[in-house]
């Protein structure tokens, strides 16, 4: 009993006199200048970490041979992905230059991370999931204009797809997207509104459509129909991912190309993938932030990360991760020769990207990002026209 | 004395909230559980122990600690001030003091971006001392305590009001000093409270998410506490790994929880004696 | 000099966010404001949000009277582990929380298929949106009634049972009225904290526009389109709601402990 006496008497008497001093201050200034002093003090004690992190910086400019720290942010699925390539990175940085690199990851929903980077998040790269969310960055003025033309293929070093994921034997048939719209569907995607994948899924819907030949009225009258038979519009990919798989709702997720296969990977047996007739070549773009490159004195070491995705060891392991590479040779050897549209299991192989029968379109026919978020998914726009007349 | 009613009603009422808790609160703690071990002990000690899992322990403990001591001080010196002196706005710094713990983290969150973040007036000033507030643990610190905020001062101020200050008086009349009667006179008054305060405000600042997830930046190993850590695992497509985490938490939850109630239990035996 | 600490800190940690917050609101003119946060899908997610809180706040207002009722007067087994469960939910990260609730609550979930085969279904609908809150909304009630129901002297029962008042009576007359301003005050506190959560809501949610979409959803998806000043707006009018559930507080219970104390 005396010793906890003692010990939250010590506790009490610690923090009053930390009170008396921040009441001193607060008589002799102003309430931001305290602000100011209290959140100096508070990073000056808790932060020692960021301190040497700014010393390590500086020492990388002045001599390349000492540690370097990037910080890569990215968004939610890439996570296995980047956790490989930056060890490959790390390796072949250190015999190239003979210097040390440590990255430091940082994954979540693509347009929050992109909004943070905007808010003042300090990364050296962002790997993100459309060059819409990239764009957002451009536009706080951290990252300069035409960072597409900075790396080879619109900077979009992998790209992926959107297709369904259904239940084991596919007990619907669904084989197209038309079949998405009959009453006994339920369908599981996010919400475009808040997250960028369930963007793809509603472009691609869209393109199906317009390829049927139908005006837009029709295409509309179409949409809504699909978006009615959602049972559950989760707020990111990977929570409608849990909502099908974990939860059991819905009869068929749409979902991008490589969550599949790796939902494909996870519970063997239990789900199929099927290739729609079309769909949209969804491409990640990748982009140097040049604010905070230039302050850090990391473009050159940013600049080759950003690179050697290109290498055809990174191809590799993208096409490993169920991305589709770009470099022509590695997608080839990764192509698999098949009529079905069907994929119950992982090829042994390791041979899984299909290409035939399997028509891409991309975010140029919808006249890029910036025109596609304007007519379908700002306030009052198509999208949210689906649910006012379904009132 | 206590058992003076007795029969049915009693156990009815006790068999209602029995079951109430236990399916509000028990059965999503054994799905965690079970979660967290479906795969074995082995896989559970490995996902507790990756280097990552423990950083954000210690980040999670490191932010829960400073909280506790702030909103400590804070707590007392409110409390103090709004039962102790008459002023004008007095309902308004209550309702202010309130006020965090009703507000959607996501917002609290919100704020502190637009206050600190880059198109704020004040970022240039900060760029140029050299700090980092949001996607910085100083940022982390801050909107844990601002989620806690209220925990210890509401805890004191019903004691403090019914404690009246007779006693407080009667000390200053016969010549104590501020000091003397604070410890000896009011001290004692509001240990308990205090002691549940800081238990709550700790449970509370383990356990945020939503107002840290938009101020960290998620950046692993650095800014990531226990519940983002658990977001990225789940994200991950590691549920075993995520049940394992929070399974940590709920335990040390727990034995914040227990320790609360040993102390006080021997407090009153402390009193009785 | 304690005064001044008090400001100090609340004005660095509360007031100066929040008013950047009214900073980043004004930027759009009025009639912007009004006709964003007035959009027929906000005002439907304000009624989700307000009628989902309204309710679980009232099922937490019953139960927890009861078990506070509960862990005051009777002594059982496992009382002192009942007693410290309570403040579980606030540890539990709410993400976690939400999780867990759905997987139990979904057609296949132990307790969802359950009602399944009645024909409720709670995941995905409004009231797997209440039983979340319900969750968060626990320790409020309890944690206030408890300290309260303990000071009662159950002499004034016993007096008002030797007089011969049923105990439906005594209980209304003698026990409630002096509860009353501790159930107010947890009641407006789990009211005003489940009008605001997020964390847990979003996974339990089917999160289809107008019926099971909450407000604080609709301000993330404002902050995904980079729309700070309708998503400031939004979050403006929800504070401002808060604020007065807090303050309207804050007046019953000085003008409720007048009552008592006038009687006394």
């Amino acid at each position: 009993m005396k010793k906890l006496k003692q010990i939250t008497a010590l506790l009490l008497s610690l923090s009053l006199v930390l009170g008396a001093l921040t009441a001193c201050s607060s008589s002799s200034s102003s309430d931001t200048d305290t602000g100011d002093a209290d959140a100096s003090a508070v990073s000056a004690d808790s932060d020692a970490s960021a301190a040497t992190e700014s010393e390590a910086t500086e020492d990388a400019e002045s001599t390349s041979t000492e540690a370097v720290e990037i910080t890569n942010v990215s968004y939610d699925p890439t996570r296995e992905l980047y956790a490989a390539y930056n060890e490959l990175f790390a390796a072949y940085w250190l015999e190239e230059i003979g210097q040390e690199v440590t990255i430091v990851q940082s994954h979540g929903g693509s347009g929050k991370q992109a909004l943070e980077v905007a808010n003042g998040l300090e990364a050296d790269v962002v790997t993100l999931a459309l060059e819409g969310d990239v764009d957002s960055i451009v536009d706080a003025g951290l990252i300069e204009d035409g960072y597409t033309s900075e790396f080879d293929n619109d900077s979009a070093p992998y790209t992926s797809s959107i297709v369904f994921l259904v239940r084991s034997g596919n007990p619907l048939e669904i084989y197209d997207w038309d079949d998405l719209l009959r009453d006994d569907v339920g369908i599981i995607t996010p919400n475009p509104k808040t997250s960028g994948g369930a963007r793809w899924n509603y472009l691609a819907a869209w393109y199906y459509f317009e390829q049927q030949g139908q005006s837009e009225d029709e295409i509309i009258a179409s949409m809504t129909t699909l978006y009615e038979n959602v049972v559950v519009l989760d707020s990111g990919a990977r929570g409608a991912t849990t909502s099908f798989v974990e939860n059991g709702q819905g009869d068929v997720l749409l979902a991008w190309e490589n969550e599949a296969f790796l939902t494909l990977e996870e519970y063997p047996g239990e789900y199929e993938i099927v290739y729609p007739s079309v769909s949209i070549l969804c491409q990640p773009t990748v982009a140097i932030v040049d604010e905070v490159v230039d302050n850090r004195g990391t473009r050159d070491v940013a600049t080759a990360y950003l690179e050697y995705l290109y290498s055809d060891e990174a191809q590799e392991l993208e096409a490993q991760n169920f991305y589709r590479p770009t470099n022509e040779e590695v997608l080839a050897a990764y192509t698999l020769e098949t009529d079905s549209k069907t994929i119950t299991e992982i090829p042994e192989d390791g041979k899984w990207i299909i290409t035939d029968g399997f028509e891409l379109t991309d975010i140029n026919y919808f006249g890029g990002w910036d025109e596609a978020t304007e007519k379908h998914f700002v306030d009052g726009g198509i999208f949210d026209s689906f649910y006012e007349e379904a009132e | 004395m206590k058992q003076k009613q007795s029969g049915p009603l009693k156990w009815v009422l006790i068999g209602g909230s029995a079951f109430f808790l236990f399916v509000m609160l028990i059965l999503p703690l054994i799905y965690v559980l079970s979660t967290a071990f479906r795969e074995g002990i082995q896989v559970y000690i490995e996902s507790v122990t990756d280097e990552y899992a423990v950083k954000a322990i210690l980040l999670t403990i490191r932010a829960t600690v400073s909280a506790v001591v702030i909103n400590t001080l804070f707590g007392v010196f409110a409390a103090w001030c709004i039962t102790r002196f008459q002023f004008r706005g007095k309902k308004i710094i209550s309702t202010l003091i309130d006020l965090p713990l009703t507000v959607s983290p996501i917002i609290a969150g919100l704020i502190y971006v637009l206050t600190f973040g880059r198109q704020s007036a004040l970022y240039p000033y900060l760029q140029e001392l050299g700090i980092s507030i949001i996607y910085a643990v100083p940022g982390i610190v801050l909107a844990t305590i601002f989620v806690t905020f209220p925990f210890i001062s509401r805890e004191i101020i019903p004691v403090l009001t019914a404690a009246g200050t007779d006693e407080e008086e009667a000390a200053a009349l016969m010549g104590a000093n501020g000091w003397t009667i604070f410890w000896r006179v009011t001290f004692p008054h509001i240990k308990w409270a205090l002691l549940y305060g800081v238990v709550l405000c700790t449970a509370r600042a383990m356990g945020e998410f939503g107002a840290v997830s938009v101020l960290s930046g998620h950046l692993r190993g650095k800014t990531n506490t226990m519940p983002l850590y658990i977001e990225l695992l789940y994200q991950g497509y590691d549920y075993t790994g995520a049940f394992a985490i929070s399974s940590i938490l709920v335990v040390m939850a727990i034995v914040i929880l227990i320790l609360r109630s040993v102390l006080e239990y021997l407090g009153k035996k402390d009193r009785e004696a | 000099m304690s005064l001044g600490v008090t400001v100090t800190i609340l004005s660095l940690v509360v007031v100066i966010p929040l008013y950047s917050l009214v900073v980043f609101t004004s930027q759009l003119s009025f009639s912007d404001f009004l006709s964003t946060v007035t959009s027929s899908r906000v005002m439907s997610s304000y009624w989700v949000s307000f009628s989902t809180a309204l309710v679980a706040s009232l099922i937490n207002a019953g139960m927890g009277l009861m078990i506070a009722w509960v862990l005051v007067r009777y002594d059982f087994p496992g009382k002192r582990i009942m007693d410290g469960m309570i403040e579980i939910p606030f540890a539990l990260p709410t993400a976690v929380a939400g999780i867990s609730l759905t997987h139990l609550t979904t057609t296949n979930g132990w307790v969802g298929s359950l009602f399944d085969k009645i024909g409720i279904q709670i995941a995905y609908t409004r009231i797997g949106i209440t039983v979340a809150l319900v969750f968060i909304g626990i320790p409020f009630v309890v944690r206030s009634v408890q300290p309260v129901l303990e000071k009662i002297d159950p002499q004034y029962e016993e007096a008002a049972g030797m007089m011969g008042a049923t105990r439906c009576y005594t209980f209304f007359r003698v026990i409630l009225p002096e509860i009353l301003p501790a159930l107010i005050a947890g009641f407006t506190m789990a009211f005003a904290r489940c009008l605001g959560e997020y964390g847990s809501v979003v996974f339990i949610a089917g999160n289809t526009p107008y019926k099971t979409e909450i407000t604080p959803l609709l301000i993330m998806a404002q902050l995904q389109e980079y729309d700070y000043a309708s998503a400031t707006s939004i979050a403006l009018v929800m504070l401002i709601a808060a604020f007065l559930i807090l303050f309207i507080n804050a007046v019953l219970q000085s003008r409720t402990s007048k009552i008592v104390s006038g009687i006394e």
